[in-house]
């Protein structure tokens, strides 16, 4: 079989651009090497929608940063994805520095973001109490904002779903060629030929552009560390805060997450081994110092849990958007690290009309362009809560406690479009086991129902990968 | 809207002898409120016998503790609904909950007596570095996995943490046939009761390692392995001591947390030592009306003092419903040195009964040392104690007449003295 297109890597980038070019009337196939999409970089960030002064004007980063913040409200509410456009503000203490805000300031007008603001102390404080007590003056930008970005990729892949693209998961590209009059995009599974192809791969991106393009690209992933809290301390401060960015990116930040956590973090960190998200006690122990010059009290007795993710980082600093010169039909989507989240809609709408235009690809009328996501039975008011109920009895029965999340939600997780096969599949679609108690209470349970539903021995069902199962054996099985 | 006189969240140990005993001091209009599928709480999946030796003066499992108690509760056919969530508690006791067969349930209570008990302190709390493999369970989690659903959690273990579950279960998996390397504690002591290191490691010869963590977990899938290290008196690692060990899992057995996310709701005060609600020698919350009982309250070390509790909780719920007037003002307890906290942290003394019995938790482990209670400047109880340690739950009674003879106390204060 022939598709038009293949885009490989399921990651926000690849979901978005499969969900913009199903609009249009082509065969369309996602391969992803992991168990589920959102499998790396796009599950282990700050979920923040910049609002797009940080990047140099001129870069595709700014472009894409800007129009993206544009985008995201309007998107989010079509595919039902938390966000939030709570603002950001760049701190700093000391009044010399002031003039670093206005130069960002500057370069935020110059890049399009509208509403900067630098404000003084008095403000500041009334707007966030919380805040270190020692700030000064801060640059104010409202449109900075916070997303799920669990859900800004997976809500795409369903809609993409909806709309007759395929995903292969557990697929891994092992070659890519160019032949006359296609591409063999060779992996563990066969041999897929395609028209076009799109490098959404991330982290490993520079390997699947450097494989049929002899215009090199190199990522050299960076990674971040961050700490989780209790949603008790989630609205600790309202806005995102930033430090004074340094050469290695936007530093520490503190921010309430679109879900309703606090978060702090990430460092910058050079790592070598593409996954190596290993977190350490000294990024821990650094992103928390850091954090205690933006807030009061940092509530470390709240953190339920820590993380790293690793930054698709291009040598060149920008991203590396569009069809590569010396390989027509091969595009790429590299080298997206931050803003990377922020500018996914956006990007996927530009490579989208780049890659229909050059497939010459009509307009598919038939287009379902809204995703509703599953009930968030906690969030419901209570003649809602009721209504679900009389809907389906499921939603009476909580299996999550912490995150009050019903046997309905979890069953819808599992059987809609691309569904949860994982214990982390159903935590990212529902947030069950992403509380407090981290699924010590409902993990058993969410096992117990994977298994029933997906109707699999129960020693079978994992975390993410398929090594990474629970149940071993019976009790005294070797005795 | 459904009105009851006294409704119980949770039917663990608190609030099945929460139920009993409201219930046999006249109080019959009851509703407990239980969110598993069966009675009994945790107690279920505890088959370990070493419970009821105060409550019953003879050793049952923890399955055989809790039936005692279920059968009467279906005798007496008191009300109870499964499987049931409470999602909100108003500060004038309005309750919300949901189950698959009634949806939202509201009901309007006068008084409520707060029995959910507590959970386990995630990895996540720990910082611990590494992967985020899977074989990392809490204790407690692999306690169900064992007990109640006959799976094991892995072959290769090593516990982190010697709080009573861990101990626990270091015995129970070596019984079904897992090998358990090790039990690491970062503190120099034990968090646990000494009669489970006594029974539970040393009888199968499992190591402890005091002042031991765990540094680091290897592999991406499936935990592979820790870091051990000694750590030092300020428990940072000593550079040098760490040492590789292989498992496929690592249980985590470092503390309990009471579940007081309802209370909150309520606008109960939290005390931040034990993350139990404060409360008086009535057992009342700082919203009347509202009483805590058992683990939520406060971690016990027995379950027989956990329904001794809720005993008394239930007997000051009746008497708030009776609407019997207080007047009397209420003197404060203080944890004094090496004190972490005590429960009640105030009393009234128009509610001492024959006798105030105070409980409380020792910061730290101490030999040959005193616990002392003060009227004010005044000592009025000085008792050697051989060994205090963290790990058991200890006590004060105060007889009422001490009361009667200090009628102007202003505060009470216990510590551990030297002399």
């Amino acid at each position: 079989m022939m598709y038009d297109t293949i885009i490989i890597g399921a990651g926000v980038i690849g979901t978005n651009i499969a969900s913009e070019l199903a609009k249009y009337k082509l065969k369309i196939a996602v391969i992803e090497k992991n168990t589920d999409v959102c499998e790396e970089t796009s599950k282990a960030n700050s979920g923040i929608v910049h609002s797009g002064y940080d990047a140099m004007p001129g870069t595709l980063k700014a472009k894409y940063n800007v129009l993206g913040n544009q985008m995201m409200a309007d998107f989010c509410r079509k595919l039902s994805i938390p966000f939030r456009q709570n603002g950001s503000l760049v701190i700093a203490h000391d009044y010399n520095d002031i003039s670093k805000l206005e130069a960002l300031k500057a370069q935020g007008i110059m890049n399009g973001v509208p509403g900067l603001r630098i404000l003084e102390k008095e403000e500041i404080l009334r707007m966030e109490p919380e805040l270190n007590k020692n700030v000064v003056c801060a640059l104010y930008a409202p449109t900075g904002g916070i997303v799920d970005p669990f859900q800004l990729t997976i809500g795409p892949a369903e809609l993409a779903v909806q709309n007759g693209v395929a995903f292969f998961l557990k697929t891994i590209v092992t070659n890519l060629i160019k032949t006359n009059h296609c591409f063999q995009v060779e992996t563990n599974k066969g041999i897929f030929q395609t028209k076009t192809v799109i490098n959404a791969s991330g982290l490993f991106s520079d390997d699947i552009n450097n494989w049929v393009s002899g215009h090199k690209h190199y990522i050299k992933p960076r990674k971040g560390e961050y700490c989780l809290f209790d949603k008790q301390v989630g609205s600790l401060v309202n806005s995102t805060i930033f430090q004074l960015p340094t050469v290695n990116g936007k530093g520490v930040l503190v921010t309430p997450t679109a879900e309703g956590n606090l978060m702090i973090g990430p460092n910058s960190l050079e790592e070598y081994d593409k996954e190596d998200t290993m977190t350490s006690a000294e990024g821990i122990r650094y992103v928390l110092e850091i954090a205690e010059k933006s807030i009061n009290i940092v509530p470390t007795a709240f953190i339920i849990t820590g993380f790293a993710g690793l930054r698709a980082s291009e040598i060149g600093g920008d991203f590396v958007l569009g069809e590569a010169e010396d390989v027509p039909g091969f595009f790429n989507a590299l080298g997206i690290d931050s803003p990377g989240l922020t500018a996914a809609p956006a990007i996927a709408k530009d490579m989208a009309k780049w890659v229909a235009t050059s497939l010459n690809a009509k307009l598919n009328n038939n287009y379902i362009s809204e995703r509703l996501r599953i009930v968030r039975f906690d969030e419901e008011s209570l003649e809602q809560k009721q209504r679900l109920f009389k809907e389906d009895h499921e939603y009476g029965r909580v299996v999550c406690r912490c995150e009050l999340v019903t046997l309905a939600e979890i069953k819808d997780a599992i059987h809609r479009p691309l569904g949860a096969t994982t214990i982390d599949g159903i935590k990212r679609r529902t947030r069950a086991g992403s509380g407090r108690c981290q699924g010590g209470f409902c993990s058993p349970r969410v096992l117990e129902i994977l298994s029933q539903e997906l109707k699999k021995d129960i020693r079978e069902i994992a975390k993410f990968s398929e090594k990474s199962t629970f149940l071993v054996g019976l009790d005294k099985d070797l005795l | 809207m459904i009105y009851k006189d006294i409704v119980i969240i949770g039917a663990g140990p608190a609030g099945l002898a929460a139920a009993l005993s409201a219930y046999e001091n006249g109080a019959t209009d009851i509703l407990i409120l239980e969110r598993e599928n069966y009675l009994g709480g945790i107690l279920n999946q505890c088959i370990h016998n070493g419970f009821g030796l105060h409550t019953f003066k003879e050793e049952l499992t923890g399955p055989e503790y809790a039936l005692r108690y279920i059968q009467k509760i279906e005798e007496l056919k008191i009300e109870y609904r499964l499987n049931t969530m409470v999602i909100d508690i108003s500060n004038t006791k309005k309750i919300i909950a949901i189950n698959e067969t009634d949806g939202v349930i509201i009901i309007q209570a006068k008084a409520v007596i707060l029995a959910m008990g507590c959970r386990e302190r995630p990895r996540g709390a720990l910082n611990i570095p590494g992967f985020r493999p899977s074989g990392i369970y809490s204790a407690g989690t692999a306690q169900k996995y064992v007990n109640i659903d006959g799976y094991l959690p892995g072959r290769n273990i090593v516990i982190l943490g010697s709080g009573d579950i861990g101990l626990i279960m270091a015995r129970r998996l070596t019984l079904e046939g897992s090998h358990v390397k090790m039990v690491c504690e970062i503190m120099p002591y034990s968090g646990g009761l000494k009669r489970n290191i006594v029974q539970c490691l040393d009888d199968y010869e499992i190591p402890l390692k005091l002042s031991h963590t765990v540094t680091k977990i290897h592999g991406k899938e499936r935990i592979e392995g820790v870091t051990i290290a000694k750590v030092d008196a300020a428990m940072k690692t000593i550079s040098g001591t760490e040492e590789y060990v292989s498992c496929d899992t690592l249980l985590l057995s470092v503390g309990l947390i009471p579940e007081n996310e309802l209370s909150r709701k309520a606008g109960v005060k939290i005390n931040p030592t034990t993350q139990g609600p404060f409360v008086s020698n009535s057992l009342e919350t700082t919203i009347p009306g509202i009483f805590a009982c058992g683990n939520v309250l406060h971690v016990h070390d027995l379950v027989d003092f956990v329904s001794e509790e809720a005993v008394l909780a239930a007997k000051y719920a009746i008497k708030h419903i009776k609407g019997i007037q207080k007047n009397e003002k209420s003197i404060p307890v203080y944890a004094r040195d090496g004190i972490r906290y005590t429960v009640p942290s105030s009393i009234e003394v128009c509610e001492v009964m024959k006798m105030q019995l105070i409980r409380f938790r020792v910061s730290n482990v101490y030999e040959n040392q005193y616990i002392s209670v003060y009227f004010d400047f005044e000592r009025v109880y000085h008792k050697l104690k051989r060994i205090l340690t963290p790990g058991e739950m200890e006590q004060v009674i105060l007889p009422k007449n001490w009361f009667d003879k200090y009628p102007a106390v202003s505060s009470i204060n216990i510590a551990v003295e030297g002399e």
